[in-house]
């Protein structure tokens, strides 16, 4: 089990690597087209990843899981940073700075509320 | 140099996000879980500060900071409002998905047209009707279960709903297809794009009823991981559609154990308007009812060695859970083996019911699911069911007529001697029959559940004073 998720933990990242080598020089992307196709792949890779650590999940934790994700999909302060950030139009900027307002609570409050959720989950008490 | 290092905090920040969930595994480990989490997102967001050209540091502290304002109180809610704030965290993540596919879009309309190709028109489209359906379908959710007055709480259905809901989404797909081939001469469309998304997610979801929400969460959640994948597609940026994904997997595999758990298919789920279809049940044979007084069921349950209890809804909804512990305790102490067994789709979230235990205390190990304390059934002296009602009810077994028939249940019938906690007579949220009430081997403890609990505990504490 532990093998699995290594060696698919290390699919993607030897799909993210020549991708990432990819974005550093725009000159070996000779087609428009060919960035996607390995944006795919990452896709891909990724949601078979997701679905092999997520069905081993203890059902315990379900709704932990799903505070956890909100956090990990908060993710999107990335590209919200990135559109407030660059030199854009001011409206440009007002929409990003909403989404980072958006993305930011979810960061926060997933993290914060899944470990107060996990900290309740206790095995019998090993005192008393 | 930058970029490269850009690159490689996205890398191991993917890691991080995958060891955060596979920590998950085990309540024991769940919690480093939440900090590889963290740690990746510290990187993510360092390595995205560092990205050149940034210039408006002002507007992203302020975000930043008003985000981090709102989102600490957000994580303080009590633990039965859980599943109203994950709708509203998904409400958020489809939003930020949404404007930003906005942003990008009018931003290239007007400054670079080329970089408008068809591949990233596709990415931008896919990205605000998920974001935008998102949104207003959380809200309308979120709403929903919270009870706020003027959001219908029962399924509101009209004539016609299906096919009406789905060819709103239809047109927006057209429109979609229509500028991926010209995004610019068809700009106009861009809004009409997004108004049938908001239109469609709110509409999508005023037919699906409260015990559905698990399932409908679910998918919500799933719609918010592949709405960030989009964005990340639109923005050329990996590390969003590596994260995207996990979510989006995340949400896809809870909403298919959800229907697992019963007996229903997505579609079923998503156009079947649960709660109207049985209006007529079986009222044509009388059938009798037995009531007990708490002291009597505190005595039989002094005498088991093994009862279980099976919570739902309404333990939430009494806010039951803590008295559940007393009761716990006070068994326990007595050498009774209590343990908890835990459908699925008991309550309105995926795992509401274990969260709300462990919150009262109650010890991980004994909170069962439902395949393994069914084996464990016919051995038990006396099952306790607090609020809880299609997920116990026999008919799902054998009654082919029945509209839950084929539902995986929790087999309290089969326990020695049931006491089920009820208000009233009343059917509950489906409006089914409820069959496990009229077995000769159940009893009702009619009232409230935290009140009915509390006379549990206080009998049962009496007793134990006077010996």
């Amino acid at each position: 089990m532990r093998t699995y998720i290594l060696s698919s933990g290390l699919a993607a990242w030897v799909a993210a690597a020549p991708a990432a080598a990819l974005a550093q020089d725009p000159s070996t992307a000779p087609e428009p087209g060919a960035d996607f196709i390995q944006t795919l792949f990452v896709f891909m890779l990724a949601t078979f990843i997701g679905m092999g650590v997520i069905s081993r999940v203890s059902r315990l934790l379900h709704t932990p899981l799903m505070s956890l994700t909100n956090a990990i999909s908060a993710i999107a302060v990335v590209g919200s940073i990135v559109i407030t950030g660059l030199d854009h139009p001011s409206y440009i900027t007002l929409l990003g700075a909403i989404a980072l307002f958006a993305s930011m609570t979810n960061l926060v409050s997933g993290f914060l509320i899944t470990d107060r959720m996990l900290k309740m989950f206790k095995p019998r008490k090993g005192g008393k | 140099m930058r970029l490269a290092l850009i690159q490689i905090a996205y890398l191991l920040a993917t890691a991080l996000f995958v060891f955060a969930l596979h920590w998950m595994n085990d309540p024991r480990t769940a919690r480093r879980g939440v900090i590889s989490g963290v740690v990746a997102m510290f990187m993510a967001v360092a390595g995205t500060m560092i990205e050149p050209g940034i210039i408006h540091w002002g507007w992203i502290a302020l975000a930043l900071v008003l985000g981090f304002a709102a989102g600490v109180p957000l994580s303080r809610v009590p633990l039965t409002a859980v599943p109203q704030r994950t709708a509203l965290s998904h409400a958020f993540g489809g939003l930020a998905a949404g404007l930003v596919g906005t942003a990008e879009y009018y931003l290239w309309l007007q400054q670079s047209v080329e970089k408008l190709t068809a591949f990233r028109t596709t990415a931008i489209i896919a990205e605000i009707i998920l974001g935008y359906l998102t949104f207003t379908g959380s809200l309308m959710a979120a709403g929903k279960l919270q009870e706020i007055r003027w959001i219908p709480q029962r399924p509101v259905t009209y004539p016609l709903q299906n096919a009406s809901n789905l060819s709103l989404l239809g047109i927006a797909i057209v429109c979609g297809i229509a500028l991926i081939f010209h995004p610019v001469a068809l700009a106009f469309l861009f809004p009409v794009i997004i108004a049938l998304a908001l239109a469609f997610g709110i509409l999508f979801v005023i037919p699906i009823g409260g015990a559905d929400m698990p399932t409908v969460i679910s998918l919500l959640n799933s719609y918010a991981g592949l709405s960030a994948v989009a964005m990340g597609f639109v923005l050329d940026n990996k590390l969003l559609v590596t994260a995207g994904a996990l979510d989006g997997s995340s949400g896809l595999i809870l909403s298919i154990i959800m229907c697992r758990a019963m007996n229903r298919s997505f579609t079923n789920v998503l156009f079947g308007a649960f709660g109207q279809v049985q209006a007529k049940a079986s009222s044509a044979e009388s059938k009798t009812v037995k009531s007990e007084t708490p002291e009597g069921a505190a005595q039989m349950m002094e005498q088991s060695s093994l009862v279980v209890v099976i919570p739902g809804y309404g333990m939430a909804v009494a806010q039951a859970q803590h008295r559940v512990r007393e009761l716990y305790d006070q068994l326990t102490k007595r050498g009774v083996d209590v343990r908890f067994a835990i459908h699925p789709v008991a309550g309105r979230m995926p795992g509401h019911m274990n969260v709300l235990l462990a919150e009262a205390e109650i010890p991980y190990d004994k909170l069962v699911e439902m395949d393994d304390i069914n084996h464990d059934m016919p051995q038990a002296d006396v099952a306790l069911v607090i609020g809880a009602n299609d997920v116990v009810n026999p008919a799902a077994r054998h009654d082919p007529s029945s509209p839950i028939f084929g539902m995986p249940i929790i087999d309290a019938d089969k326990a020695r001697i049931c006491y089920a906690i009820k208000r009233t007579m009343n059917p509950g949220f489906a409006g089914i029959e409820n069959e496990l009430y009229y077995a000769p081997q159940t009893f009702m403890l009619f009232g409230d559940a935290k009140a009915i609990v509390g006379d549990l505990v206080k009998s049962l504490s009496d007793h134990g004073n006077t010996h």
